[in-house]
């Protein structure tokens, strides 16, 4: 008797329950809906899980080291397992810091000539060839660098800058090929593209209106860039600049192979360097015990939470100014 | 007098800055051109049909080509699409018809975000998912990290184009009576077609060139492998590796392997740009 009456219970129950959910799925709408909600919710889950594994995988190196992590030279995995990434930290702030200072002037520089200045048939091509820059693969500006970009350009400039100023703490001691200054440089070649596009677009979303005022008000091209633009976009155009910045800190095949990878914490910029990407993409299949692999996986954490805030910073900065601008397009 | 002299300065102030603004144009062009010419004549000479067909040899014997890391950047560009493509367009698709929601703006945000988590964290990511569990290296390590790296670059151009097919098509579709999700099948999807293909083959752009992620994902085979397990050579890890050695003969198959990359990446893009323009170009001529 109990369980055939079981059976009934629960057969009737489950045809209940189809006859309440059948409609909310009849069309395959709800589905259809929830798939693309996963999906979100899966790119969300990315972030979160790449911060997720990187804080568990560092937690030998955590534990050992704490907070003096950041502040201790000593990366010796060989002899006394000792480890703390100050001269991977000091490495990527120089070398991202010389990027800035020679692509933000040229990268603002082309965006204005692009948005304001070219001729109608130039813009296209231009545009074109400067998103073709951004499109070259890392690992082949590495390869340049190395063998045309240092001996052709860089070493005939660090001798000059050693001989001119050589007395200065920045450039003193003899001239490397590789060095911290032929990785900032040649970040600057490879940030310029983002920046010049970013910035071009900010300043194509700035109204005409804007433009036509200061040029009735007797404004040449130049007062109309430089009093009106530049000010109205500023806030666009340091995300563009932030955005550069994210892209330098965490460039990794490119500078690995020009700067020398030399764990000395000089303040020379002609002497080679280390950054936090060189160090991990060197010495992770070197790692042979578990906390040395931790040590670099949180030099990988840190890598990440830094990038994290800086693009999260240049976002909302570019996305206050150019979000219902004219030209909206996919960056990479 | 003093107002002409005056008025003389800020002509001149503006010649001068706008000049500059066009050589900082010229400026940021001259890699471009220095980098193109020099691998083209540095990668020609060592260039035949051996080297796209035959192995690595040891170093002195002559010949030998890459053809391992050929086909293992086809199998992990190919495992991350497969990761990548169908979240991405779903997402996509969700983003582009929830504009102006919490969740939309987030998901919008979330993958500009992704976007710019350098690739060799990216790497790091998929060592602790499947190397570290499975211990050893792997063509679908390589593959997945590729995959997140293309994730938010499908994801951006899909919505960008998704957003361009007319309303119109959209509620014509809805208004005959079919429903939301046959809409997008049979109506939006097609409408937006080569907006679809333009954002894959931008991805692949991007992931076929990237060799920081494949150092310890992938991490190089000198030998023919299409088994997704086992590790695999791709063309940018090759270009590093010959690159860093002391050899010549291997820094000339560097800039021939690195001449080959830079054909496929760039050939991807421009293609992938000329269809935007072609697709902007005619679906503008729709909507009037």
């Amino acid at each position: 008797m109990q369980p055939d009456r079981t059976l009934r219970w629960r057969s009737w129950s489950l045809g209940d329950l189809a006859k309440r959910v059948r409609p909310l799925w009849l069309h395959g709408d709800r589905l259809f809906w929830l798939l693309t909600v996963m999906a979100g919710l899966g790119i969300l889950a990315l972030v979160s899980g790449i911060g997720y594994e990187l804080w568990v995988n560092s937690s030998l190196a955590r534990r050992a080291f704490g907070w003096s992590f950041l502040l201790s030279s000593r990366w010796d995995p060989a002899i006394d397992q000792s480890f703390g990434a100050l001269p991977f930290l000091q490495g990527t702030l120089i070398t991202s810091a010389i990027a800035l200072l020679v692509a933000v002037p040229v990268g603002v520089g082309a965006a204005v000539f692009l948005a304001e200045l070219s001729p109608d048939w130039l813009r296209q091509p231009l545009g074109f060839l400067i998103e073709l820059l951004a499109a070259v693969p890392s690992v082949v500006y590495g390869l340049w660098g190395l063998f045309a970009f240092i001996p052709v350009f860089l070493r005939p400039l660090a001798e000059a800058l050693s001989r001119g100023a050589g007395f200065l703490p920045l450039f003193e001691g003899p001239v490397f090929g590789p060095s911290r200054l032929a990785a900032g440089l040649l970040l600057a070649i490879m940030i310029l593209p983002i920046i010049a596009a970013v910035s071009r677009d900010v300043l194509r979303a700035i109204p005409v209106a804007q433009r036509e005022a200061a040029l009735a008000l007797g404004a040449t091209r130049w007062e109309v860039i430089s009093q009106v633009l530049i000010p109205y976009g500023r806030s666009g155009l340091l995300g563009a600049v932030i955005l550069g910045l994210g892209r330098a800190l965490g460039e990794t095949i490119a500078v690995t192979m020009v700067i020398g990878n030399n764990l000395d914490l000089t303040a020379s910029l002609l002497h080679p360097g280390y950054t936090m990407a060189s160090i991990i993409a060197n010495e992770f299949t070197e790692a042979t015990y578990d906390l040395y692999l931790h040590a670099l996986i949180e030099i990988g954490l840190i890598l990440f939470l830094v990038t994290l805030v800086v693009n999260l910073l240049a976002r909302l900065l570019v996305w206050g100014v150019a979000r219902r601008g004219p030209q909206e397009e996919a960056r990479a | 007098m003093s107002d002409g002299r005056r008025l003389d300065l800020r002509k001149t102030v503006n010649v001068f800055m706008l000049g500059l603004a066009g050589a900082a144009t010229l400026l940021a062009i001259v890699p471009l051109v220095w980098i193109l010419v020099y691998i083209v004549r540095q990668g020609a000479p060592a260039l035949s049909l051996d080297f796209f067909t035959h192995l690595p040899t040891p170093v002195g014997v002559p010949g030998g080509g890459i053809l391992n890391a050929i086909v293992g950047s086809a199998l992990t560009v190919g495992i991350g699409l497969a990761v990548a493509a169908p979240v991405a367009v779903l997402a996509a698709i969700y983003v582009a018809s929830h504009p102006n929601t919490a969740m939309g703006l987030g998901l919008r945000f979330a993958t500009d975000v992704i976007s710019g988590v350098p690739s060799i964290v990216m790497g790091i990511f998929a060592y602790t998912l499947i190397v570290l569990p499975q211990r050893h290296f792997s063509a679908l390590a390589g593959g997945v990290a590729l995959g997140f790296i293309m994730l938010p670059v499908i994801t951006r151009t899909t919505e960008e184009m998704l957003r361009l097919v007319p309303t119109s098509l959209h509620e014509g579709s809805l208004a005959l009576g079919a429903t939301s999700w046959k809409t997008y099948l049979a109506v939006v999807l097609p409408a937006a077609g080569n907006g679809l293909l333009t954002g894959v083959m931008l991805a692949v752009a991007r992931a076929a060139g990237e060799a920081a992620p494949m150092l310890f994902t992938a991490f190089g085979n000198p030998f023919l492998n299409t088994n997704v397990e086992n590790p695999v050579a791709t063309l940018p890890h090759t270009v590093f590796v010959y690159a860093n050695s002391p050899y010549d003969d291997w820094r000339a198959k560097a800039w021939a392997t690195a001449l080959v990359l830079i054909t496929l990446v760039l050939a991807f893009n421009v293609s992938a740009r000329l269809l935007v323009w072609w697709r902007t170009r005619r679906l503008g001529t729709v909507t009037l």
